[in-house]
Order: C-alpha cells, then sequence, then structure tokens
C-alpha cells in the first residue's frame, strides 16, 4: 500500500464531509486505540475503529467505506464515552455509513442494510416498527428463509408477535417527514459538493 | 407525578412484558403516564446510521408531540434505545446551529430541545428516591441475588445522558437493594449485547451474549435484570442457542427491573408478565417464595 | 523655563526605514522648551550615549527625551547615561517609536507623522518629571525553604553551604519526600535511599539549617528581603529532645491497622509511628486521629514503655515566627487517582478501570515500594490481593496524562521513564515473568535515557504495544486487560496478574492555598507559575520568591535538584549584597485629603496598602489614613484609579503628568 501526495497536502474533501456530519474536526484524534481497544466487535472488524479514524484524517475515502468495520459497529457509543480525546467514533461509523449509502459504495454486509431499510420502510408505512414483518421480510430479502425460525414461534406463542401491525395515527405526517428528509440529505450533499 | 409517555416500537409487541410491568408499578409508585398521542418511531439505530436527518427528525417530532400535550410535561420512557435517540435529538439540536435548522426545515416547526426526557429507573431512582421505595414495596425479595445489567445506550454518552456513571452505574443496584434483592457485584454492567445486530449478526451477538451471562454466573446471579427491550430478548432469547454453541449451561432468567420491582409492590405474576420471559423465572422466584 | 533635549534614534533600518528620523528631530527642535535635537543611526551605542551625556553637560539640560525602541529595552541603558551625565535619572523618559510606530507602518508620511506625535507627547511630560531615588530595602539574610522533599533538601544545603541561615519547613514527620519512597532511580539504577539519606543526614547536622519538621506555614508577610513568616509546629507528642528513637513504643501501640501513607496503603502502621525507618529526624509522632488515647481517654501504653519519658501527650502546637529575605517553594507534587472524582474536582478518575477497586491493579508508587528492598515485601514482587508472585505483568502509561476527557491535557513527563524502570526492575526481579507496557509515545528524551528504553526492550524483553487500555476488570483471579496495538492494529487482551498504572502527576491538593498565602501565582492546573518560561524559569512574579522541583511542573529528579540549585543561587545572589534597590515609580497617599475609605486597600494586589494612626503630641488618635509600603507596592496604579477623593498619586505617572500628555496630543 502506498499513500501518495501529489500536491500540497490539503484537508481532503472526504474529511470535510465527514466532519460537516458529526460537527467535530477529527484532527483531535491521536491514535491512541483506545477505541479499538474497547470496541466489542473489534475482533470481527477488519479494521479497528482507530484505523479508521486514521483513514478519516488521511481522506483515504475508498479504504473507510469499503471496510466491513462500519457495518461491524454495533453502535454501542464504548469507544466514544472513553476517547481521551473526545472524538465521537461512534458519529464518524454513521457518518461513514451514510456516506456509503448516499454514494452507493458496494455495501460488503447487505444483512445491515437490508434490515435497516426494511425497519424504515416499516416507519414509513405505519408510522411504527412491525416486528413480524421485519423478521419476515428480512429473512426474504437476506434469502436466509430458515434463519431464526425457531426463534419465531417461541415468540408468537408467548404472545409476543403481533400479526397485524399497529398504526400510528400520524402516517401521513410521518410520510412527509421522509420525503422532507430526503431533500434536505439531498441538498445538502449538493451543498458539500459545490462547496468542494 | 405525571409524564408524557411514550411506549415505543415494542411495547405491544416483544416486550409486551416490559409494557406490562410498567403499567403495574404506575400506580403504587404514584407516577401517571399520559400516551404521547399518534406518538411514532424514533428511528431507533437504523435511523442514525442511514442519514444523519432521518436520525433527528423522528425524535423530535415525538418530543414536539409530547410538548403539544401542554403542561410542561417531561416525557418518560423506559426503552433505553428510545431514551438514547430522545436524548440524542435534544443535545444535538442544543448544540448545533446547522442541525436545528435541519430539523426545523423538514419539520416545518422549530424545536430547540426544551422538553426533558427521562427515563424510568431515573424516575424512580432519583424522583421517588430508594428510601421511599424501600417503603412502598411490602413483598421484599428475600436476598434475591440479581445482576443489574444496564447495557450501553442507558448510561452513554454520559454528555447526553448523565443520569449515572457510564462505566460504574448503580441505578439499578440501588433499586434492587431497596426492594430486598442482593445486588450482585459484577463485571458486565455495561459491555454491549450486541442489540443492534440482533437479527443481522448473530455470531457476534452470541459472542458477547455468551460473555455477559458467563459474568453474571461467576459472580453468583440467580437472575439478571435489564432496563431495554432490545437487551433483554438478547439475553433471553438467544440464551439457548448461546448455551449450545458454548457449551455452558446458564439457566438463567432475564428480567425487566420494572417485574421484580412490580413483584415488590405486590403484582402479581400474572400483570407482570412472568409467563412471557422465555428463560422460565418462575420456578426460582417461587422456590424462593415470592410467588 | 524647561531644557529638553531630544534624540532620535534610527535604530538601523528598523526605524528609519518608515521613519523619517531628521524631520521628527527638526518638528522636535521647534517644541517649546526643546533646547536641543538630533537624529543619529544607534541611540543605543556608545557613541549615541555620549551624545546624550555631551549635550546634558554642554546645554545644561534638565530633561530627555529618547525616540527609539520600548522601555523594556534600553530604558536601564539611557537612564544609566544620563545618571552619568549626572542628571537625575528619572529625568529621562524613551518615546516608542519602533514598536508602536516605524513596525506598524508602511507608509514614510504615517510613520513620521506619528512618531513627531509621540515625541511632543513625552516632552511634556519630562516637563513636569521630578527627580526620584531608588528605594532601599535592607536584606534579612536567611531563607526559609518551604518542601523537605529532594528539590527542597538540595535548595537548603546550597544555601546554607554558601553561608547564609536556611529554615527548612516541612509538613510531614519526615523530610524526603517521593523520593524516599523510590526503590531505584533511573537511569541508572542506582538506589534511591542510598544516594538521599546522607543529604538528609547533613541537612539535619547542618549547623546553618534549622529544620521544622511536621509543621506547616500559616502566613506570609512583608516583601522582598523582608518577610515575616508564621509557621505552626504542630504538636508530635513526642519530646524530640528527649527522644532516642529507639522505637519501642511503635512496637508497643496496641493500634496496628493504620494504612501506612509511605507504603501507599500496602502495609500497615502503628499510631504512633515514623513514616521509614531512615526518617529524619528519627523522633516518631502520635496520629491523634488513630490513637486510642485521644480517642477515648486510656491507653499510654507508650508512654508506660518509653524508657527517656519522651512522650507528651499535653504537647501543644506552636506558633513561631521568623524573619527571612527569601522564600523557596518547593512543595512537588501529587499523585493522579483512578479513584471516582472528588467534589469540586475538574479531574475525573476512570470507571473503565473499576475506579481503583479492582485487586491487583496498583499505582506506580505502590509499584515502587514493592519493588524497594526496605518496601513491605523485601523487594519481592508479590501482588496484593493473595501474594503470589505475578508472572505477567502489564503496566498502562499516560493514564490521567494527555488525557482531556478526564481534566488533565499535558504530559506528566516522568512515567514513560519510571515505567520503562518498573518493567526492567520486574524483569530482574522475576525472571521467567512477562512484562507488557502500553504506551502511546515513548518520551526519553534525556541524558542515555533512549538507551536504557532500548536495554528494556532489547536486553531484558520488555514488550511494548502502543495503545491505550480501554478497560479492566476481574476474572478468575486475574485482570484481563483490554487494550490495543496500533502498529499491528490489533486488539489486545491480556489475563495479567498484576496491572500497574502510570499515574499522572498533580499539582499538591493544597497548592492554590500555598501560592495563595505566599502571593505567587498558579497555572489551572495548580502548579507554580515561573517568572517567565524561558529566561526566568526558577523566579515568580513575586520578588524574592522562588521555585524548585515538581511544583513548578512535572519533573525527575535531575531537573528537580537542578532548578533547586538555580533557586539557591539567585537567593545566594541577593544575600550578596545588604540593601536591595527598587523602582522610586511607587503611589504616594496625601494624607491631608485621604477620607480612610480604605478602597485602595482592598483593591491593592500587592496588600501594599496598609492604615496608618495620625496622632497629635499626646498620643491621641486624630485620624486613620491610608498608607502605601515601600517595599510592597509595585507601582500598578489600581489604588490611584480606586482613590474616591483623588488622594493617591503614581511617582513618575501623576495626573497632571498624564494630562499634560494628553493635552499635547489634543493641541
Ligand atoms: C512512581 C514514580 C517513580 C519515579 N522514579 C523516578 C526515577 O527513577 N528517577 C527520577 O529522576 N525521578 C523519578 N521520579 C520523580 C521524582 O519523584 C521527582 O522528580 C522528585 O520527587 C521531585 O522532588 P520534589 O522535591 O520537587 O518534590 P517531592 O518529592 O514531592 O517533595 C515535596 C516535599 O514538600 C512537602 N510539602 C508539600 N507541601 C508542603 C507544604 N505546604 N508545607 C510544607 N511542606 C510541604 C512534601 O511533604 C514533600 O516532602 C518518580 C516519580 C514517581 C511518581
Ligand atoms: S480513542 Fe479517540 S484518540 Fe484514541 S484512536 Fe480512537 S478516536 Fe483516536
Ligand atoms: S460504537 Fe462501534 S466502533 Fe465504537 S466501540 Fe461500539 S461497536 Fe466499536
Ligand atoms: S519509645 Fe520513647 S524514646 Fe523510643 S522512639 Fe518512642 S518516644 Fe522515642
Ligand atoms: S497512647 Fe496512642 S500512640 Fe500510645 S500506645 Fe496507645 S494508641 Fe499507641
Ligand atoms: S511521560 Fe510518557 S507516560 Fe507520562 S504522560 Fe508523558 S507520554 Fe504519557
Ligand atoms: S500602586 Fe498598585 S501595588 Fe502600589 S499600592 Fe497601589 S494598588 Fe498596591
Amino acid at each position: 500500500m502506498q499513500l501518495k501526495v501529489p500536491g500540497p497536502m490539503v484537508v481532503s474533501d472526504f474529511t470535510q464531509q465527514v466532519e460537516a456530519i458529526i460537527g467535530q474536526s477529527v484532527s483531535k484524534c491521536y491514535q491512541c486505540g483506545n477505541c479499538t481497544a474497547g470496541c466489542p466487535a473489534a475482533p470481527e472488524m477488519d479494521f479497528g475503529p482507530q484505523r479508521i479514524i486514521r483513514f478519516v484524517q488521511l481522506g483515504l475515502k475508498d479504504l473507510a467505506l469499503t471496510s466491513n468495520t462500519i457495518w461491524t459497529c454495533a453502535s454501542c457509543v464504548t469507544c466514544t464515552t472513553r476517547c481521551p480525546q473526545e472524538v465521537d467514533i461512534t458519529g464518524v461509523m454513521d457518518a461513514l455509513r451514510i456516506i456509503a449509502q448516499r454514494e452507493h459504495y458496494p455495501v460488503q454486509d447487505r444483512y445491515v442494510t437490508a434490515l435497516n431499510d426494511i425497519f424504515l420502510g416499516n416507519i414509513r408505512t405505519f408510522g411504527r416498527q412491525y416486528e413480524i414483518g421485519l423478521i419476515g421480510k428480512y429473512n426474504l430479502r437476506t434469502r436466509q428463509f430458515f434463519k431464526d425460525v425457531m426463534l419465531g414461534p417461541k415468540l408468537f406463542f408467548k404472545g409476543k408477535l403481533k400479526l397485524l401491525p399497529h398504526r400510528s395515527g400520524n402516517v401521513r405526517e410521518v410520510r412527509e417527514i421522509f420525503r422532507r428528509v430526503k431533500e434536505e440529505s439531498a441538498a445538502s450533499s449538493a451543498n458539500r459538493a459545490g462547496r468542494a | 407525578m405525571r409524564f408524557a409517555y411514550f411506549p415505543g416500537c415494542t411495547a405491544p409487541g416483544s416486550a409486551i412484558e416490559f409494557e406490562m410491568s410498567t403499567q403495574a408499578v404506575l400506580e403504587p409508585l404514584g407516577l401517571q403516564f399520559d400516551e404521547i398521542p399518534n406518538w411514532i418511531c424514533c428511528g431507533a439505530t437504523m435511523g442514525h446510521t442511514t442519514d444523519d436527518n432521518l436520525a433527528l427528525a423522528l425524535p423530535a417530532k415525538v418530543l414536539l408531540n409530547a410538548r403539544e400535550m401542554g403542561g410542561g410535561l417531561e416525557v418518560a420512557t423506559v426503552c433505553a434505545a428510545c431514551y438514547n435517540r430522545l436524548r440524542a435529538t435534544n443535545y444535538e439540536v442544543q448544540h448545533r446551529e446547522d442541525r436545528r435548522a435541519a430539523v426545523a426545515r423538514i419539520l416545518g416547526e422549530e424545536y430547540g430541545g426544551d422538553v426533558g426526557v427521562r427515563h424510568l429507573l431515573d424516575i424512580v431512582v432519583n424522583e421517588i428516591g430508594t428510601e421511599a421505595l424501600s417503603e412502598k414495596a411490602t413483598k421484599k425479595l428475600g436476598g434475591l441475588k440479581v445482576a443489574s445489567y444496564y447495557g450501553c445506550l442507558l448510561v452513554r454518552p454520559p454528555k447526553m445522558v448523565a443520569f449515572d456513571d457510564p462505566e460504574e452505574p448503580r441505578s439499578m443496584d440501588r433499586l434492587v437493594d431497596a426492594i430486598g434483592g442482593e445486588p450482585v457485584d459484577w463485571t458486565h454492567r455495561t459491555e454491549c449485547c450486541g442489540g443492534s445486530f440482533t437479527l443481522s449478526k448473530i455470531s457476534i451477538v452470541r459472542r458477547l451474549v455468551n460473555d455477559i451471562l458467563s459474568a453474571a454466573k461467576d459472580a453468583g446471579a440467580e437472575c439478571i435484570i435489564a432496563a431495554c427491550p432490545v437487551c433483554q430478548p438478547n439475553l433471553d432469547l438467544r440464551q439457548a442457542e448461546v448455551e449450545k454453541q458454548y457449551g455452558e449451561d446458564y439457566g438463567i432468567p432475564v428480567l425487566y427491573f420494572t417485574q421484580l420491582l412490580g413483584l415488590s409492590l405486590g403484582a402479581s405474576p400474572e400483570a407482570i408478565g412472568l409467563d412471557k420471559v422465555i428463560v422460565d423465572p418462575r420456578p426460582l422466584l417461587s422456590a424462593k417464595g415470592l410467588i | 523655563m524647561a531644557r529638553i533635549g531630544v534624540f532620535v534614534c534610527h535604530c538601523g533600518k528598523n526605524i528609519g526605514a518608515t521613519v523619517d528620523c531628521e524631520r521628527v528631530a527638526g518638528e522636535a527642535a521647534k517644541i517649546p522648551g526643546v533646547v536641543h535635537s538630533e537624529n543619529y543611526l544607534y541611540m543605543c551605542s556608545d557613541p549615541g550615549q555620549l551624545k546624550i551625556k555631551d549635550a546634558i553637560r554642554d546645554k545644561k539640560l534638565d530633561g530627555v527625551v529618547v525616540a527609539a525602541c520600548s522601555p523594556h529595552m534600553h530604558e536601564r541603558t539611557f537612564r544609566r547615561a544620563v545618571a552619568e551625565a549626572g542628571l537625575n535619572p528619572y529625568l529621562a523618559e524613551m518615546s516608542n517609536v519602533r514598536e508602536h510606530c516605524s513596525w506598524v507602518h508602511q507608509d514614510i508620511e504615517d510613520g513620521t507623522a506619528k512618531a513627531i506625535d509621540l515625541v511632543r507627547v513625552m516632552v511634556e511630560k519630562v516637563k513636569l518629571n521630578q527627580p526620584l531615588t531608588p528605594i532601599r530595602v535592607p536584606v534579612t539574610k536567611r531563607a526559609l525553604v518551604i518542601g523537605g522533599g529532594v528539590a527542597g533538601i538540595q535548595a537548603a544545603l546550597d544555601i546554607a553551604n554558601g553561608e547564609r541561615d536556611v529554615i527548612l519547613l516541612e509538613r510531614d514527620p519526615s523530610i524526603g519526600g517521593h523520593m524516599s519512597q523510590l526503590s531505584e532511580t533511573f537511569p541508572t539504577l542506582d538506589c534511591s535511599q542510598c544516594i538521599l539519606t546522607p543529604k538528609m543526614v547533613e541537612v539535619a547536622s547542618h549547623p546553618r539549617i534549622t529544620l521544622l519538621t511536621y509543621s506547616e506555614l500559616e502566613e506570609v508577610d512583608g516583601y522582598v528581603g523582608n518577610f515575616q513568616v508564621k509557621i505552626r509546629k504542630k504538636a508530635r507528642s513526642v519530646d524530640m529532645d528527649v527522644c532516642t528513637g529507639c522505637g519501642v513504643c511503635m512496637e508497643k501501640c496496641p493500634v496496628k491497622k493504620i494504612p501506612s501513607e509511605f507504603n501507599v496503603g500496602l502495609s500497615m502502621r502503628p499510631a504512633i509511628y515514623t513514616p521509614f525507618p531512615q526518617a529524619v529526624p528519627n523522633v516518631p509522632v502520635i496520629d491523634k486521629e488513630n490513637c486510642i488515647y485521644y480517642i477515648k481517654g486510656k491507653c499510654k501504653v507508650c508512654e508506660k514503655f518509653c524508657g527517656p519519658g519522651a512522650i507528651r501527650f499535653d504537647q501543644e502546637d506552636e506558633i513561631v515566627t521568623y524573619d527571612v529575605g527569601a522564600i523557596v517553594v518547593a512543595t512537588g507534587y501529587s499523585l493522579y487517582s483512578v479513584g471516582e472524582k472528588p467534589p469540586g474536582s475538574t479531574i475525573a478518575g476512570y470507571g473503565e478501570y473499576g475506579y481503583g477497586n479492582i485487586p491487583d491493579v496498583i499505582d506506580a508508587l505502590q509499584f515502587e515500594r514493592l519493588a524497594s528492598a526496605s518496601g513491605p515485601t523485601e523487594g519481592h514482587m508479590r501482588r496484593p490481593s493473595d501474594g503470589a508472585e505475578p508472572k505477567t505483568v502489564a503496566f498502562i502509561q499516560c493514564v490521567g496524562s494527555r488525557c482531556p476527557e478526564k481534566g488533565i491535557t499535558y504530559c506528566s513527563k516522568i512515567c514513560c521513564m519510571y515505567t520503562v524502570k518498573h518493567a526492567m526492575l520486574y524483569k530482574h526481579k522475576v525472571h521467567d515473568g512477562d512484562a507488557y507496557i502500553f504506551y502511546m509515545d515513548i518520551r526519553s528524551g534525556g541524558k542515555n535515557y533512549e538507551e536504557f528504553v532500548r536495554r528494556a526492550i532489547e536486553e531484558d524483553g520488555v514488550v511494548y504495544l502502543r495503545g491505550r487500555v480501554s478497560r479492566l476488570y476481574r476474572k478468575d483471579g486475574k485482570v484481563i486487560v483490554r487494550g490495543a496495538d496500533t502498529l499491528s492494529g490489533t486488539q489486545v487482551e491480556i489475563a495479567a496478574d498484576m496491572v500497574v498504572t502510570a499515574n499522572a502527576t498533580l499539582a499538591q491538593p493544597d497548592s492554590q492555598d500555598v501560592a495563595q498565602k505566599i502571593g505567587i501565582a498558579y497555572d489551572k492546573y495548580g502548579f507554580f507559575s515561573e517568572k517567565h518560561p524561558k529566561l526566568a524559569p526558577v523566579e515568580t512574579n513575586t520578588a524574592g520568591v522562588f521555585l524548585a522541583g515538581a511544583c513548578q511542573a512535572p519533573k525527575d529528579i535531575p531537573e528537580a535538584v537542578a532548578q533547586a540549585s538555580g533557586a539557591a543561587a539567585k537567593v545566594l545572589e541577593m544575600f550578596a549584597v545588604d540593601e536591595l534597590e527598587r523602582e522610586p515609580t511607587i503611589a504616594v497617599v496625601n494624607e491631608d485629603t485621604c477620607v480612610a475609605c480604605f478602597f485602595c486597600k482592598r483593591i491593592c494586589p500587592y496588600s501594599a496598602v496598609e492604615e496608618k494612626e495620625i496622632k497629635d503630641r499626646d498620643g491621641n488618635l486624630i485620624k486613620l489614613v491610608s498608607h502605601v509600603n515601600e517595599g510592597l507596592c509595585q507601582g500598578c496604579g489600581l489604588c490611584v484609579v480606586a482613590c474616591p477623593s483623588k488622594s493617591i498619586e503614581l511617582l513618575g505617572f501623576t495626573d497632571e503628568q498624564l494630562f499634560a500628555e494628553i493635552n499635547a496630543l489634543a493641541e
């Protein structure tokens, strides 16, 4: 691997993109590794969170956005809580996932995004979560028809899965929120692209 | 004390016993929870990992709805994940001008983070207080050994939640003590259970759940209590498969703190949904003469 | 009519490039009262100064204005020259046409116009200048050294060996400070006690040193050369003149379970104790909070067994006062604790390390005691929980330090080096043991320091892992260390038998109180502030008060000792003269108009304003007025502004003079 610096080293667009979302400068990170040390999901990650922050510092966008790390992060906030430099690493992970999805980076791990999609789809449709629908659709989308198949009945017979969704009376407003969020997010990325 | 209640999406379903037991403790504790009319989902983890604007807009809408109820009510919730999202939203709009403006554009209404958000555990321990609680708890737990599991989102990040220590929280331990249980000192109070991966990355979840259960067992816990409808099912529902994978035999019932609280306040086992828990707590509780 | 000379300096091109000096001199000559005016390339040079001297003599000048650089730079130079020509030096002033003019202007027209204004202003002031004479204050040639750590010991010995009297004040029952607790010292591994004890003994026996242990500073009054210090000698409950130091009382005392401060809680001590066997003085004290007699009124076992009869239960604290001319502050440091944040503190603990409640997680000072041949384990590696020899030890650096999240931004400077020493000592004692050091950087600048680190890695097999440790918890009698190695990019988990944390160096918890008593400044962490970070590192902003050792910033022994010797040299320099000279630009009170409101007294930051009684011939009080102590006043001018009856003037900067300056501009 090689990091080439073709001209004057400026803060890369990618670094700025992440910083705009988290509202903080990643230059605070002094690479102590505390985030990696305490991360419950680190054993399964190809790069620990500390490496990811380094990639962001250096503007190494592809490395950051194609790593499985950002999809393996459990959003547990351990890293952010303990970072001696008060870097919001969990926030950086969110930002990277958001950018990867917006810019259609090939996602190594379809499972997580599939779940996110269905989850948010449910909110858009019902205003709330619809758990049995979530599990069913998820297994369909990810073609794991029999996954966790034993858990379903357990829940069902305990009266914990409802066959019919609960709707919020606010569904129309919720759809409106989704629509405006889409506009807002498109506008803010366009804005950033324009500035860059 | 009156609050605007945000039940969260798991209340009618997978965490129905949390909801039942919450309802069962309100009256004896002198609390009034008025459900926020037409509340919507806060977006949970899926929201903030997908779109930064969505992550704030959904919770902000919930908080605005609560404000419309009038009376300057604070929002109460029992779900640690919802609690975290609602508090995070308040923090962000309070501290970041750009985010507040974006929320206002999306919702067509200004929200400045002025609606307070409390978790039931915070209310019980800090508003009602352990002394009063101890008086109200007529049926003491007889030294039941309880491991209090806080998980990640209830106490982190401290900047945003802050009702207890982020690394060594003790609210639930104090609650257990007040109702006659024996809080066990253990190491995994705040270790992550992998909650947000419960459907997608099961191998990580199993590894983390095993660590937690084994720490509870080592500490001599007879049961675990949780304050989050994501953690509880992870530890409860997945216990059998974790035992199989790691060749362990835990059999540790995982309850909601409201269930033990309800029991001590004299609620019936049915009212607090003891039958809904997968690793059945009833043999343990009846052996202890508690049901 | 005034006879003033104006001298305009080019400062090479520094002024000359943006100010037309010749024109300035020409314009100055036109000001009424100016009888001489010239310009020259370098006024501060010998020929330049000669021009001033000559003009004073030839033209009988009664005032001089030098338009040149800042008074900070050369006021002394020119005033000396003026004095040599027989004129009172305070009749000379500088007009700053460099920093305030040529350096900030681009345009020569602007620069020249402004320079002319600045000269006019100063000429008007000088017309009103009065001759002043420097204030002379006598010097008491005795020093107070506060703190008996290695820095205080060194400073006291150097001053005493320079044939001056020293009071050495230590609040603990013995001198020695932290160094007496250390096992062996980097980078040479010589035994700390062996090199310190001889110095401690020398202090105790030096005829010039008065040693006051178990004593505290109560009050400091006075000013440079003339301090009065009040010291509380706490009751030891033992007669120092009678006690032979036999130690029988300590053996017999029935109280046995008080955690030893010296061994940082790793062993227990009785209620009557000396901190350690080599204590100086070797006289015990009774810890009244834990003595059965003081608590319950019964026991006196020590008294029964004390052969010479030295126990004095009725001894009381004694206040003693000394006059001293200089003060050396050497109060040292304290160690950060990972425990929960004390109320009011801005520095938090480590919940992720269990707030210090995990057995077998010890701090670096505890490790020193474990490794010390005179320590609770006689130097054998035994972990606290079960006394077993730890086979895997993890050392964690930067605990508390460099951690804004916990409230400390600075690097503690010494811990990289003592940690490598610890790992090395451990490997020397437990040959089949493993030592891991979690670090962020290895800061080993210092003579033979880097070589010491390499030796630990290459010869002793110490393993460095680059990363912080995120969490510690206990499992099956081990301490699980969850860290990282950022160089390989991996998470690291070690099941350690013992963990040693390199805790941050903090100021003493009471350092701010001490600073306020003495009247010196401190930074936001409570470390005392030096006068100048580069050029005056041992002085403070308060004349006559000097700093030595870790009370100023984290330091290792060589640095602490070097600074102590520096402070001693400063004291001896001061004591080389009989009188000190001070600037006469101080405040004076007009006693006729003073209404005794004492606003001035309240506002004066140097406590220089006193209340003075005016009495008639029979000694009856007529009135109270304010009086400014010449020795203390720093000429800051605050009181002048505060005085509602306009009864205070600052000599050299009177209202009349300042108004004359303003008027000159308004013309
Ligand atoms: C674990 C550890 C290992 C170390 N190892 C080494 C090493 O190997 N080599 C090395 O060079 N350095 C080492 N050091 C650093 C060394 O301890 C310091 O450099 C040295 O002790 C500083 O001396 P000092 O006199 O400035 O302060 P201190 O040793 O702290 O002495 C200050 C003295 O002042 C007294 N005092 C404080 N306040 C008052 C008051 N108000 N009134 C009266 N008395 C007061 C205290 O009781 C104390 O006796 C180590 C430090 C630590 C923590
Ligand atoms: S813990 Fe903070 S400072 Fe350390 S590597 Fe991670 S982000 Fe950087
Ligand atoms: S938030 Fe993500 S990156 Fe941070 S510790 Fe948790 S899982 Fe690891
Ligand atoms: S027994 Fe008496 S003489 Fe001996 S050390 Fe104690 S006080 Fe001193
Ligand atoms: S009187 Fe106090 S110091 Fe003396 S032996 Fe008894 S307890 Fe110990
Ligand atoms: S000296 Fe070394 S261990 Fe100590 S704070 Fe500085 S870098 Fe950290
Ligand atoms: S001039 Fe300043 S130092 Fe002097 S007496 Fe007035 S206030 Fe105090």
